[in-house]
């Protein structure tokens, strides 16, 4: 086991599925001669060459159309957002072609892409550096999200979106790309749709995937100095969602917890609740609980970013609340 | 002018009344001195004639329902005319208001008062509803809370989610409220179900047993004495008695014991007294009370002179009584007046037992239950008595312990060798 950080597992995704397959490629904005805004794709361009990696103009819109006509037309690309608030530029590609290509004509024009970048608040980045968009993506039939920050998860997860035959969207974080962990050695992938435990617990269910991972973990390590232990499901991929990991844990510890990066309302939380609610209402001792952002736009501020973001404070009254342990 | 009938007050202890039933329907012709409704007093039920004649115009106190004394609970008068105004003059004359209507009698006790305050407003508002007990569903006017899971565990280990209190948002039961309960019931495969409580209303008989019996238990010093006698010799003779004298004549053990009580407190008229605060009234006359069981309560009616009857006039003189106890007929001077009070839970089995005084009375004895018992008898062998245990409950402002034991030497000596009756 190699300790890598996200940056690196990620690159080494690419790396090897462009080994493997020749037609992958990966276009973005400075993926190239910058080796990648958040160096992500640094030496890439040395190693496979300007067909395989490739700057893109600042036209989001552009070259994510020229890579959904490229994966009709038989190629596999890699498109990298410098980041996903700039993504809502490519929506009209992302939501009206590459989801819904396959269906409309009728099986004919498969889209095999990978859109991948960084998502959510990172560090003073504003309003509009902060979005959240797996919660609006999760609505467009046609797409599947993975949203990861491990490092072993990311690389298994990404070569398995590139080896996927449909348009995934791949869900990074910023702040976190230096955030290192353990990747096991040689080839290895993890499939789409399934979750993983991050911390296995009897007394609450808490789901958090992305960021939030790590927030979850924190507070669980805090809360079983009281007692309390929690069990931290991340379901990696959100379409198509590992809900059985979810309900089989609800019907263990009775209570859920959702701890979602996200302005709370139409979220990808309120998805999970509706299913659980639905397939375990008989084994809920509470109702569902979610911890989301406040609903105003991102400061700029560190002190009310910090706040407006899912705090441990709010984490922990939720899980205790679901517990009646106010 | 159509006339307002009150609710009368039918006895010296009467504090409120309840209708029992009209005998006559609104529209209907009533005359006076003829029966018209009957009445539940704290005693007894009893019918009560019409104080007018004409048309029972508007009934305002219905079947069941209770009033104060002197409330309005019936408007008689000629056909056609107007109860309502008759009632709003009769109010007026009265001079208070409907909701605050006290009508206790004057110079009542505060607790009185209270008791007779509390009715009016339920019995200003005519609406015909019965006294019933509240809903079934212990949580009444909240629908029952509880969690998902909750419902499911109680549902599989059948409990009553009703019986707990839960300890969630808005009362909610949540898990952590059925974990003491389900340890003992999952054992059993009865499920609990039904209310857990239920609330009775007090009938005026209960209401009165409580306050009567209250009374002379925290005020009368109370103490108690028993002898066990040996009833062997008056059971033979009865039984042979019996047999002679017919069917229309039989008295019972019980009336055996009101004859030999009333004779015994011939020669020891101290426990045939009763506490006046500045004097003790030592009564000359024997009535005896007994204790009949009803269905809803107690109640003394009272054989008169007792010591002046034979056993078998006794015998008639209860059996009627009981009768009359048991249809509710009893009036008022059949049971005021006792100065003496036997109770008897022998037929139900109870050996020994310690009864309350009747007050005004001073004492009251409880018999119990005849049983055969091994004594040594003798020849130092060991025989079989038919013995019977009285306690005889003394009020020690009127009675010391010395002159209750006196009588109960006396009773057990005419019990055990009835011939000792000629030294009395």
């Amino acid at each position: 086991m190699a300790t890598v950080s996200l940056r690196e597992a990620l690159k080494q995704a690419m790396t090897e599925e462009m080994e493997r397959d020749p037609t992958v490629f990966l276009m973005g904005e400075e993926v190239a001669q910058y080796n990648g805004a958040y160096k992500v794709s640094k030496g890439m361009l040395e190693k496979f060459g300007p067909m395989r990696v490739v700057d893109s103009p600042i036209s989001e819109a552009g070259f994510c159309g020229l890579g959904v006509g490229a994966a009709m037309t038989g190629l596999r690309p890699i498109i990298e957002m410098m980041t996903w608030n700039f993504a809502v530029q490519a929506f009209d590609q992302i939501i009206n072609h590459a989801a819904k290509m396959l269906y409309m004509s009728g099986g004919q024009f498969k889209v095999p892409m990978v859109i991948r970048g960084p998502h959510g608040a990172a560090h003073m980045l504003g309003a509009q550096h902060s979005q959240c968009f797996d919660h609006m993506l999760a609505n467009v039939p046609g797409l599947k999200i993975v949203s990861t920050v491990i490092p072993s998860d990311a690389k298994g997860l990404l070569k398995s979106a590139i080896r996927d035959d449909n348009p995934v969207l791949f869900l990074e974080s910023e702040l976190l790309y230096g955030n290192e962990g353990e990747i096991p050695d040689g080839e290895y992938t993890i499939p789409l749709g399934v979750g993983d435990i991050k911390r296995e617990g009897k007394d609450v269910t808490v789901v958090a995937w992305n960021k939030m991972t790590y927030l979850a973990l924190d507070v669980a390590e805090q809360l079983a100095a009281e007692g309390i232990e929690c069990e931290i499901i991340d379901p990696r991929t959100l379409m198509p969602l590992d809900e059985n990991m979810i309900f089989d844990s609800v019907r263990k510890t009775k209570r859920l917890v959702i701890l979602e990066e996200g302005w709370g309302v139409s979220t990808f939380g309120q998805h999970i609740c509706d299913r659980v609610v639905t397939e375990c209402f008989d084994d809920l001792d509470a109702p569902p609980a979610r911890v989301t952002n406040h609903f105003v736009p991102m400061p700029y501020n560190e002190a009310l970013e910090h706040e407006v973001l899912p705090t441990k404070e709010r984490a922990v009254d939720a899980i205790k609340k679901v517990l009646y342990k106010d | 002018m159509a006339s307002v009938m009150e609710m009368p007050k039918l006895s010296d202890t009467m504090k409120e009344g309840a209708i029992a039933r009209w005998l006559k329907k609104e529209g209907e012709k009533v005359q006076v001195g003829l029966p018209i409704v009957e009445i539940e007093t704290d005693k007894a039920t009893m019918e009560y004639e019409a104080p007018s004649g004409g048309v029972l115009l508007k009934i305002l106190i219905g079947d069941n329902q209770n009033c104060g004394l002197g409330d309005p609970i019936a408007v008689i008068g000629k056909e056609g005319e107007n109860w309502q105004e008759a009632l709003d003059k009769h109010k007026d004359k009265k001079g208070s208001s409907p909701a605050a209507k006290g009508a206790a009698p004057k110079g009542a006790s505060p607790k009185a008062a209270t008791t007779a305050s509390a009715q009016p407003s339920k019995s200003s508002d005519s609406q015909a509803q019965k006294s019933a007990p509240e809903t079934s569903d212990s949580q009444t006017n909240d629908r029952l809370k509880a969690s998902p899971l909750a419902k499911k565990v109680a549902a599989d280990k059948g409990i009553n989610l009703g019986s707990i209190q839960g300890s969630g948002p808005n009362g909610r039961i949540v898990i952590r409220d059925l974990e003491n309960v389900s340890a003992s019931s999952s054992s059993s495969s009865r499920s609990v179900s039904g209310v857990d409580t239920e609330k009775i209303p007090l009938s005026m008989m209960r209401k009165t047993i409580a306050r009567r019996l209250t009374e002379s238990v925290t005020q009368a010093p109370h103490f108690y004495l028993t002898v066990s006698a040996n009833l062997g010799p008056a059971l033979k003779w009865r039984k042979n008695v019996m047999e002679v004298v017919g069917e229309e004549n039989k008295f019972s053990v019980n009336d055996l014991m009101i004859y030999f009580v009333a004779q015994a407190l011939r020669k020891h008229p101290v426990v045939n007294s009763s506490w006046q605060e500045d004097h003790i009234l030592q009564h000359n006359r024997i009535h005896m009370g007994v204790a009949v069981a009803l269905p809803t309560g107690l109640i003394t009616p009272v054989v008169r002179n007792a010591d002046s009857l034979s056993v078998i006039q006794i015998a008639k003189k209860s059996r009627d009584l009981i009768k009359l106890a048991r249809d509710g007929k009893l009036q008022p001077d059949d049971y005021s007046g006792g100065t003496f009070t036997i109770s008897n839970l022998g037929m139900q089995g109870v050996e020994e037992f310690t009864a309350i005084i009747n007050p005004p009375q001073a004492a009251i004895l409880a018999v119990g239950a005849t049983i055969p018992t091994p004594v040594v008898g003798p020849r130092g062998d060991v025989i079989v008595e038919n013995k019977i245990k009285l306690t005889l409950s003394c009020d020690h402002r009127v009675i010391d312990g010395a002159s209750g034991a006196e009588f109960l030497k006396t009773l057990k000596s005419i019990i055990e060798e009835p011939l000792n009756l000629m030294l009395i």
